[in-house]
């Protein structure tokens, strides 16, 4: 069995480290060898984060190559883009639609991309979410990194209740409802 | 146990307990920092924030004499602090064992530097251990200790930045009963004055050819032989790049042991192989010693001394092969770099010093970014502590009609950690340098450490804090000053004022970092589109939460915390704090 590799990608600050969490412990739990790998520190203020999950029986390699991706999960839409040569000829991309304005675009020396989620459409097999929305459907805006995690969980294999498993086990108890709530937003999004 | 899925240095920690280690002494650095921050879950270790990496040390060191397995942990750049005991150390051997955990960032994904940290191992003359994933962290670390103990020496544990930070099964096991060694007054080892310490030069030579005959043992070096007629030597991360890319079609020598390296097992392998080649990231440092013993392998002609491997390099260089290119390489998109963050304490000291047209030698730590537009205030960027220094240097070089243009900025953890030692020569040296210190009451860059100025120690116990305006006042400042760098009217006069003085000064900019949890902005900021004259002002600030859209400003509600910094700046007050 060859090796299946999901790249989350966002902004720093939008909670892709717990979403990577809640990823990898499911991936444990059903019994694969999980590795994951992100870049802490100063890329966290703002800046562009990526996070490699890869797993199957045996993983080597911690880093995923471009067009290796099966899976692109985006918190953000220009993030998607930039993510786009990581993806495999045949892969998907779950995206927020969300746009965050990077400091060029802020400074007025780069422009926000039109039109990224035609591009996105015309070479993967797309999911385009108002990630944002449902969050805030769930209680919090905080909640857009669960509501994704929940929208990739309904596009695998492993059941429902150890994703929710692992979301008990990861989340602190005073947040466990509002994002269980996310969770469901994410998974039942059609 | 059930193996767990932990990060290199959580794995390197869990070791370090597993080994039976009771002082763990450091100063954060990404990406070492989580090693330490992970002790933390461990309440028999005694663990502690140090002002610096060579004070770290020298804790770790006091404690290995003391008869405890200690360790201190560090970035490359934190080794060249502590540089100075590490090479004694040496000498002076050790009694419980001793570990340096150093993490090198090749790609330099939060450095100033590429620095190769091997180096340091040959030239202390210390052994180096280098895991590759986070179940050989969790490994390496008690055998370092062994072989601390066994050969007298303190050992390195080098990772780099994807072993340090990424995830992978680690087998955990229960700790070790390792008793506290007896402490018995030895000047002869522990006083390197020269009479003992030439003996000791002795023992660390014959040391030396110890550790080159255990590498040549040792299982920490490993041939992974599948039969091919490629021969690859490589250690850490990279032998998991080349195993991804390379599979069974090439055979492996895999070093544990980086330093010293095992000559004869480097010979034997080479020889039983067609073509040997060294992948290794950053400086040929195996390769060196390959060549060194007349070995014909293939290394940075085939690869490169930058950033970090891919498997399309090794592809390339060892298979021929040139991947096909991949989809979608021509799209475009604008660069996201980091920014400070909304609310950020440092955005307000920034937006004055752009304004007033400042030289500005800057430091180490999230305020670095007020290097990059629109605030593109910072000058100087060199090392810990260095923005003191570098404007003593600059005022002198360029006279005091330069200096009275010129600022240092530098934040709380960072002046405690060197930037004492530079207020002080401004003072003794008679400069009139103004100094800021961007107090923002935490170690931020790093992901919020305590220091000597918060008044909490590692595990959030209350501690005597230091008070920055009596130690300015003590070694000599007598103008100093505290201002809010939210009230930009205040921080403005307090600048001009202090650097116009002839003689030296220090502003404290005081105003917690927003993402503390005590930090409470709330609701959002508002332009109000009759009132805003457009005159983009607040746009000077670079906040992550204004921006343009169809020619107005407008502020995104997901990203603005109501600090009120911009509130602050509106010369028009056409920005306001919802619902007030």
């Amino acid at each position: 069995m060859s090796n299946t590799s999901i790249m989350i990608v966002g902004v720093g600050g939008q909670g892709t480290l717990l979403a990577s969490r809640i990823l990898g412990n499911t991936l444990i739990g059903a019994g694969y060898d999980v590795k994951v790998s992100e870049v802490h520190g100063m890329s966290q203020r703002g800046g562009s984060v990526t996070t490699y999950v890869r797993f199957g029986e045996k993983v080597w390699s911690p880093i995923i190559e471009k067009g290796g991706a099966d899976i692109i999960l985006s918190f953000e839409l220009l993030e998607a883009l930039r993510a786009l040569p990581y993806l495999k000829p045949d892969g998907q991309i779950i995206v927020n639609t969300q746009q965050i304005d990077p400091m060029p675009v802020i400074t007025g020396a780069a422009e926000y991309p039109q039109g990224i989620e035609q591009t996105l459409a015309q070479r993967s097999r797309l999911t385009a979410v108002d990630a944002l929305a449902l969050a805030r459907e769930a209680g919090s805006i905080k909640a857009v990194n669960v509501v994704l995690i929940g929208l990739l969980a309904s596009r695998t294999s492993i059941p429902r209740e150890q994703w929710e498993e692992t979301l008990r086990a990861t989340v602190p108890p005073k947040f466990l409802e509002i994002n269980q709530r996310a969770f469901a937003l994410g998974y039942e999004y059609q | 146990m059930k193996p767990q899925l932990m990060i290199g240095n959580a794995a390197v920690a869990r070791g370090a307990y597993e080994a039976g280690v009771r002082v763990v002494a450091s100063y954060p650095g990404t990406p070492s920092t989580e090693i330490t921050e992970s002790v933390v879950q461990y309440p028999d270790i005694y663990c502690e924030w140090a002002p610096n990496e060579k004070v770290a040390c020298e804790v770790a060191i006091g404690a290995s004499i003391g008869g405890a397995r200690a360790m201190t942990c560090c970035k490359h750049v934190g080794l060249n602090v502590m540089a100075d005991p590490v090479f004694t150390a040496s000498y002076t051997g050790v009694n419980g064992g001793l570990v340096i955990a150093v993490a090198d960032d090749p790609g330099m994904h939060s450095s100033q530097n590429e620095q190769d940290s091997r180096h340091y191992a040959e030239a202390s003359k210390c052994p180096m251990l280098e895991p590759a994933d986070s179940d050989e962290c969790l490994a390496y670390t008690k055998a370092a200790y062994e072989l601390s103990e066994c050969f007298d020496a303190p050992v390195f544990l080098r990772l780099t930045t994807r072993v340090a930070h990424s995830q992978s099964m680690t087998r955990l096991s229960d700790p070790a009963d390792v008793p506290l060694r007896d402490y018995v007054k030895n000047p002869a080892k522990f006083v390197m004055a020269p009479a003992n310490a030439i003996r000791r030069h002795v023992d660390v030579e014959r040391r030396t050819l110890d550790l080159k005959a255990f590498a040549e043992e040792t299982e920490l070096n490993q041939v992974i032989g599948h039969g091919a007629k490629i021969g690859v030597v490589c250690a850490g991360i990279s032998y998991l790049y080349a195993r991804e890319t390379l599979g069974e079609q090439a055979d492996y020598l895999k070093l544990g042991m980086v330093w010293p390296l095992p000559e004869k097992k480097l010979r034997d392998f080479a020889a039983a192989h067609e073509t040997v080649y060294v992948i290794e990231q950053l400086d040929p440092f195996i390769e060196t010693c390959a060549r060194s013993l007349g070995l014909n392998v293939i290394g940075k002609e085939a690869f490169t001394w930058l950033g970090e491997y891919t498997a399309a390099m090794i592809r390339r260089a060892v298979l021929n092969a040139e991947d096909a290119p991949a989809p979608a390489a021509d799209v475009q998109a604008p660069v996201r770099p980091p920014v400070m963050c909304a609310g950020c304490p440092h955005r307000g000291t920034f937006y004055v010093l752009k304004k007033l047209g400042l030289t500005v030698c800057g430091d180490i730590g999230c305020y670095t970014l007020g290097a990059t537009p629109p605030l593109s205030s910072i000058d100087t960027t060199i090392c810990m502590g260095a923005s003191i220094g570098v404007a003593l240097g600059m005022a002198k070089a360029r006279g005091p009609e330069f200096a009275k243009k010129l600022v240092s900025v530098i934040g709380d953890s960072t002046f405690i950690h060197s930037g004492i030692t530079g207020l002080i020569d401004v003072v003794y040296n008679k400069g009139i340098n103004t100094v800021i210190i961007l107090d923002n009451s935490i170690t931020g860059m790093t992901g919020h450490q305590d220091n000597p100025t918060t008044g909490k120690t590692i595990r959030g116990e209350a501690t005597k804090q230091v008070d920055l305006e009596l130690l300015a006042k003590a070694v000599g400042i007598d103008r100093v000053r505290v201002v809010d760098p939210f009230d930009v009217k205040a921080m403005e006069t307090a600048v001009k004022e202090e650097v116009a003085a002839d003689e030296p000064s220090l502003i404290i900019a005081q105003r917690p970092c927003a993402l503390l949890k005590y930090v409470k902005y709330t609701g959002h900021c508002r332009v109000d589109p009759d009132t805003c004259r457009n005159c983009r002002v607040c746009m000077k600030l670079g906040c992550p939460a204004l921006t343009v859209r169809e020619g107005r400003v407008v502020i995104d509600t997901t990203q603005c915390n109501g600090c009120g910094l911009c509130v602050n700046v509106c010369p028009f007050h056409a920005i306001e704090k919802e619902g007030e």
